[in-house]
């Protein structure tokens, strides 16, 4: 089964085309979107294990010899993300079911998840940066219909300057890649890498590279470049804002990292310092966003930036301990924030309002919520025995190894603020006096809490048994590390 | 024949710059349009503009233009197209919704939509 690594992207693609048949059939909407996911997952996980097993797994479409086709290669990081994106999803749709509403789920609410599935997967995949653009695209059409679905004021207005940001980052991709492909003239990754290391990158190779910086950083939310993201992210509801919280600005940190351990690494004092410098100023302004709000969704909103700024931080260090800490990382801060969504999702729906100052007492009425989500919050912040631990740990060590001493102690002093961040919705939402709610009926907060304490308890069990995890997470670092493993693959001898 | 065709992208730039920063929205659509036209056009430009045959395999003719750019324009503009269609009903459905096509207008703060 050559084709293997393509059924992540297939499957998600072709059900979405089957649901968009017959969108005003609910319940058969709602089964057929599980059964594409769950196949979706079946799919990952034999791919992990032959990724595992047997190497890197590469295919150029149509049987062309590579440079001269479409690459499409999956590699442990690649697998791993395609693997715990499908995850993500899933849950979101088992949440949707009670969260969603029946206006948004009879107008193609389950073809947008699975579109956008496809393109997160896909960008995941693709060993051709022009195809790496295309999927990207698909991911934003997706994202576009699904920010605006329902068509409320304020996602009318926040969902507008959504899309006028990623069209200019799409221009801008576009223009890079027209600059990269007058200088080395090839589109293919693995060939690009290879073409770079004969010309020495010279001084445009490293503009590109800041290009690339500044297009991914778009998508990702690096410091400067993060402006557009709380405001958007906090205007579509609950579920899609767990989806996009935890996959979309990592599609933008993924094409960061893969550009910059495969194209970029004879300038390293140049590029690899830029990344760091920003990576820090990121979590700077992460943090300062996380305490200045009283309001659940941009307090865990601006939590995204800076775990964005701790994976960047990672990267850019070029070390083993680092780069497996950011893959870590990477993992745990996908299942985490869609969990902690989840959970803040529930919150607003019992207390009505997703003001901190409105709420209390929770913890009387909704014990079980309160100590799950207490477990959340200590996974993010990096609490030992949970998920977070492991990949700081490594990435604090790895900026130790790399002598760069402020930026690991800056990831130490962040963890801090993220706790006081986090743990201020627990104090303000749990405890003190009780507000009057009204109690949701037993099956709604059923279908709402079940999907959210199962994703805490997988992300528990991750950080329990990272120790199992490490064989995968060192592949994934030593492919990044060492980039002629990815050549070997994709080219053959070359 | 690179050098005027950078001129002319680098102006389309500049006007697409300039669009997108006034306060009309649909000044804004229209910097986007002229943008996309600056990417595709520097696309093309890019490949090299050396005045080979069209792309088209015929008896005798041994320089073509390079076929891969124009295949990159072609998707980069059906996908810009899908998108500023997109863009154009949504700014349609948000100037019936919130009466006003300025973007300073557009604001909102936590307490009022």
């Amino acid at each position: 089964m050559t084709n293997l690594l393509l059924f992540p992207i297939l499957l998600p693609f072709f059900f979405a085309m089957i649901l968009m048949l017959f969108p005003k059939k609910i319940l058969a909407q709602r089964i057929l979107a599980l059964f594409a996911l769950g196949s979706t997952l079946i799919a990952s996980v034999t791919l992990l294990i032959k990724v595992k097993t047997d190497g890197i797994q590469a295919i150029t479409l149509g049987s062309w010899p590579a440079p001269f086709g479409i690459s499409m290669v999956s590699d442990m990081l690649s697998i791993l993300l395609v693997l715990s994106s499908t995850v993500i999803a899933i849950f979101v749709v088992w949440y949707s079911f009670s969260s969603i509403g029946k206006e948004r789920e009879s107008f193609f609410y389950y073809p947008g998840i699975l579109f956008m599935l496809t393109g997160v997967n896909g960008a995941f995949t693709t060993g051709d940066i022009f195809n790496m653009f295309v999927f990207f695209e698909v991911l934003l059409m997706s994202s576009y219909l699904l920010i605006v679905l329902g068509g409320e004021k304020v996602q009318l207005r926040e969902s507008i300057k959504y899309i006028l940001v990623n069209i200019i980052s799409s221009a801008l991709f576009v223009v890079t890649v027209a600059y990269l492909y007058s200088v080395v003239g090839t589109l293919n990754m693995a060939d690009i890498s290879v073409k770079i290391t004969q010309i020495d990158q010279p001084g445009i190779i490293t503009v590109i590279a800041v290009l690339f910086l500044l297009v991914f950083g778009l998508k990702g939310a690096i410091f400067p470049l993060f402006f557009w993201l709380p405001s958007s992210y906090a205007a579509p509801p609950i579920p899609v804002l767990a989806l996009f919280g935890a996959l979309l600005t990592k599609v933008g940190v993924y094409a960061i990292m893969r550009t910059y351990t495969l194209f970029f690494t004879l300038d390293q004092s140049f590029t690899h310092e830029l990344l760091m410098i920003l990576s820090i100023l990121t979590i700077v302004a992460g943090c300062i966003g996380a305490l200045a709000y009283f309001d659940v969704k941009k307090i865990i909103i601006y939590n995204i930036i800076i775990a964005v700024g701790v994976i960047l931080f990672g990267a850019s260090q070029m070390n083993e301990a680092a780069l497996m800490g950011s893959v870590f990382y990477l993992i745990h801060d996908i299942l985490i924030k869609g969990a902690l969504f989840m959970l803040i999702g529930v919150i607003i729906a019992i207390t009505g309002t997703s003001d901190l100052r409105k709420m209390g007492g929770l913890i009387k009425s909704y014990p079980m919520l309160g100590w799950t989500y207490l477990i959340a919050a200590f996974g993010l912040a990096g609490i030992p025995p949970l998920s977070g631990f492991v990949g700081k740990l490594l990435i604090i060590q790895g900026g130790f190894e790399a002598e760069n001493l402020w930026g690991s102690i800056f990831i130490l002093a962040s963890s801090l603020v993220v706790l006081l961040s986090v743990m201020r919705i627990f104090i303000y939402a749990f405890w003190g006096e009780p507000i009057e709610i009204t109690p949701l009926s037993k099956r709604h907060y059923r279908g709402l809490f079940t999907p959210a304490l199962i994703l805490v308890g997988i992300s528990v069990l991750y950080g329990v048994g990272s120790e199992w995890l490490v064989p995968y997470m060192s592949d994934a670092a030593n492919v990044m590390l060492n980039p002629s493993q990815y050549i070997q693959a994709v080219l053959g001898g070359a | 024949m690179e050098i005027v065709m950078s001129f002319v992208i680098g102006f389309l730039f500049m006007a697409a710059v300039y669009l997108m920063l006034s306060k009309s929205l649909l000044r804004i659509i229209i910097g986007t349009g002229l943008l996309s036209h600056g990417a595709h056009l520097l696309l093309l430009t890019m490949g090299g503009l050396d005045g080979g045959a069209p792309p088209v395999v015929s008896p005798g003719v041994t320089d073509y233009a390079d076929p891969l750019p124009q295949a990159l324009i072609l998707t980069a503009i059906v996908i810009s197209f899908g998108v500023t269609a997109f863009f154009l009903v949504l700014a349609y459905r948000s100037y019936q919704e919130l009466d006003t096509d300025n973007m300073n207008l557009m604001r909102g703060t936590e307490d009022h939509d």
